[in-house]
């Protein structure tokens, strides 16, 4: 087995750009999830947004990456507006069954061949890069050190990857921190009691989901924002990745869905490099190397229900901050 | 957790000045002075008042055929203690709800401090000084307890999403809050408690702590159901001196309880329903003595105290020597003096 070589791939993950992206969807989630108690089921869909608005304004509408950006965050920002509006007045399940749909919905328009021109369908969009690299401040060559060394491009992608994360880190901090998010903590516990208090309920959940919905198209924009954006990424699992990796680190904590992600892509970096070379070296006969690509996908199912089962607060959160037994 | 552990805990400036504040209460429970002379002419279901807070008209809510509360008139006196009694099922939660704005009735208009209140939603109602606490209690768990109270607070700055961001803006107005929280706290000796999580607290001091959150608003009206149920028998006297003093304070109180003497003790006016109709209305003697009472209410449980049926005492250990058929004789002697 070649060591070294997993390893690298497995460091290299750390700044990866999946890594922020699925930091900024887990850290939308818990603005909806862990500090809001709405249990978003949509997050792929709101990543879709974002990711299809950044591209589509730039190859269909000719728009600078920083306006595509935009609207990429607009779009995210509707979709969770319209689909608060019927929902939001209704208990907490149905919010749950809406979103998984209108996900799947939002998949399937990007799919079908009807709006190929503009979406690429199952092809997908690429090559929507050219205005986005023109503003990179860095000369062209390689950078870095060890397993983190790349182009001027991918430091770029990188760059503003980080900076949208740290943006969102630190709104989520101060909002969690001031009366506005004790009114939304408060809705998390108990609506009914929080509506009695003279607090318009249905007004700080919209805010809520309009956040958080922001938060992940702007995850679905760092997601797409190094190579190419396909219909394909944005299903269903994909959410429960993010819920997975939420649930990892912390569900109402800031810090807790970034070290969550990083813990998740790392492992999954680590493990998709090694089972296919277990089985390789003859450690694991009873499967193929394809068979062992996807083994890793059935341990993050496992994970995730040993998580909810055995430490619901996640690493980072309190014990008793969140748990799903009441 | 451990919040009231002494090294632990950090007063800020304004708690410590809270604590410092509170006088000793007295011990002695002292019997104050009813408010009188409410109504105008002779007291019956639906009787006018003389400054009323609350007027409701043909309020009715149905559940499928089932008919919880049919209100043809009634009036809620401003600035004293109503208490809403009858049986369980009588329709009192119910009625809560529609005049809170939480339940929407079939029919029927209500007035509150002059503004009609029909379709107005709960958070407004709140906004407009009546507050309501729940049977069921609603303590927000993973919520401090000074939390809890925070929220309760009217009008605040930080409570707007763009102010929040700038804690300028906000930071003062929630100090003061927090010393307002603290005081109240104190005087419901929960300020030991500030930094636990309100999910560690007991089924009485939820109860308190629910009182406790809705005073942060200010209100004029506040509506507590069944504020003593689960109430540690120890807890009760000073719950009820609480509410005596909210009338102390200027404000009105209508609150549901099915223990007789206590709302012996407490009430200014007595409302009874049974099967969603105001029965009987009056002071508490002479709704006590009401054959449409004793037949709709007492009745039933004549030979139980309520107490023991709502399960408040149902705890020996927790009465502090005071045991359900204690509390019971005691009741039934002052009704029999009362009857002299
Ligand atoms: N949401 C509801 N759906 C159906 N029936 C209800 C509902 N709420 C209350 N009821 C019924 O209405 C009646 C009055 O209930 P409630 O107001 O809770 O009584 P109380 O508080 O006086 O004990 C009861 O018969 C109860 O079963
Ligand atoms: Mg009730």
């Amino acid at each position: 087995m070649d060591w070294l070589n997993i390893l690298s791939n497995s460091a290299s993950s750390i700044i990866s750009p999946a890594t922020m992206a699925y930091a900024l969807a887990a850290l939308g989630l818990a603005v909806h999830f862990g500090y809001a108690g709405l249990l978003n089921m949509g997050v792929a869909g709101f990543m879709a947004l974002g990711a299809y608005g950044y591209a589509i304004s730039i190859l269909t509408f000719g728009f600078p990456w920083w306006l595509a950006m935009l609207v990429g965050l607009v779009a995210s920002a509707g979709f969770a507006f319209v689909l608060g509006i019927p929902t939001l007045r209704l208990r907490g399940d149905y919010l749950a069954i809406v979103t998984i749909a209108a996900a799947e919905v939002v998949r399937l328009l990007f799919l079908t061949t009807a709006f190929d021109p503009v979406t690429g369908s199952a092809d997908g969009l690429s090559g929507y890069h050219g205005s986005f690299r023109d503003a990179n401040p860095l000369p062209d060559g390689n950078y870095g050190f060890g397993p983190w060394v790349y182009s001027s491009d991918q430091w770029w992608v990188r760059i503003v990857g980080v900076i949208a994360l740290a943006l969102a880190v630190v709104l989520v901090w101060r909002l969690m921190a001031s009366p506005w998010g004790r009114v939304l903590k408060g809705i998390r516990e108990d609506e009914d009691a929080v509506r009695a208090l003279g607090k318009n309920v249905f007004s700080y959940k919209m805010q809520a989901l309009v956040l958080g919905g922001v938060i992940a198209g702007a995850g679905g924009i760092v997601y797409a924002l190094p190579s190419a954006v396909n219909s394909g990424v944005y299903v269903t699992s994909l959410t429960f990745f993010v819920y997975t990796a939420l649930l990892l680190g912390g569900a109402a904590t800031v810090f807790g869905p970034l070290i969550g992600s990083l813990i998740f892509w790392v492992l999954q970096t680590l493990l998709s490099n090694l089972l296919p070379a277990m089985v390789q070296a003859g450690i694991l006969p009873f499967m193929s190397q394809i068979q062992a690509g996807t083994l890793r996908f059935i341990l993050v199912g496992v994970a995730l229900m040993l998580l909810v089962v055995f430490r619901p607060q996640g690493i980072f959160g309190n014990k008793k901050e969140l748990t799903f037994v009441r | 957790m451990s919040g009231n552990a002494p090294g632990k805990k950090k007063p800020t400036a304004s708690r410590k000045k809270a604590a410092v504040a509170e006088a000793p209460r007295p011990s002695a429970p002292k019997q104050r002075e009813k408010s009188t002379g409410l109504h105008i002419g002779e007291a019956a279901p639906g009787v006018a008042k003389v400054d009323p807070i609350i007027v409701a008209d043909g309020v009715r809510r149905t559940f499928g055929g089932l008919t919880a509360v049919d209100v043809e008139h009634v009036e809620i006196p401003r600035g004293a203690i109503t208490a809403l009694i009858g049986p369980n099922g009588a329709g009192k939660t119910t009625l809560f709800n529609l005049l809170t704005g939480f339940d929407k009735p079939d029919a029927g208009s209500w007035v509150f401090d002059g503004s009609s209140l029909s379709g107005v939603p709960a958070f407004k109602v709140s906004r407009m000084g009546q507050v309501r606490t729940f049977q069921l209690t609603k303590a927000l768990g993973l919520l401090t307890v000074v939390e809890n109270m925070k929220l309760g607070a009217k009008g605040q700055k930080g409570e707007k999403f763009w102010h929040s961001l700038v804690p300028a803006l906000w930071r003062a107005q929630d100090d003061e809050i927090e010393e307002r929280a603290m005081r109240l706290l104190t005087k419901f000796k929960l300020d030991a408690k500030a930094d636990d999580f309100a999910a560690s607290l007991s089924g009485g001091q939820r109860k308190l702590l629910e009182m406790a959150r809705a005073l942060m608003s200010e209100p004029q009206l506040v509506m507590l159901d069944e504020p003593m149920a689960g109430v540690n028998p120890a807890l009760t006297q000073s719950l009820l001196d609480h509410i005596l003093d909210l009338k102390d304070e200027g404000m009105t109180v209508l609150f549901v309880e099915h223990d007789m003497h206590m709302v012996r003790h407490i009430a200014d006016w007595v409302i009874v329903m049974a099967e969603g109709r105001v029965v009987a209305e009056g002071d508490p003697v002479t709704v006590m003595k009401n054959p449409a009472v004793v037949d709709a209410y007492l009745g039933a449980h004549q030979d139980v105290d309520l107490g023991v049926v709502t399960g408040r005492y149902g705890d020996g250990k927790a009465g502090a020597g005071v045991t359900a058929a204690q509390i019971e004789a005691e009741g039934r002697a002052e009704l029999e003096d009362e009857e002299k």
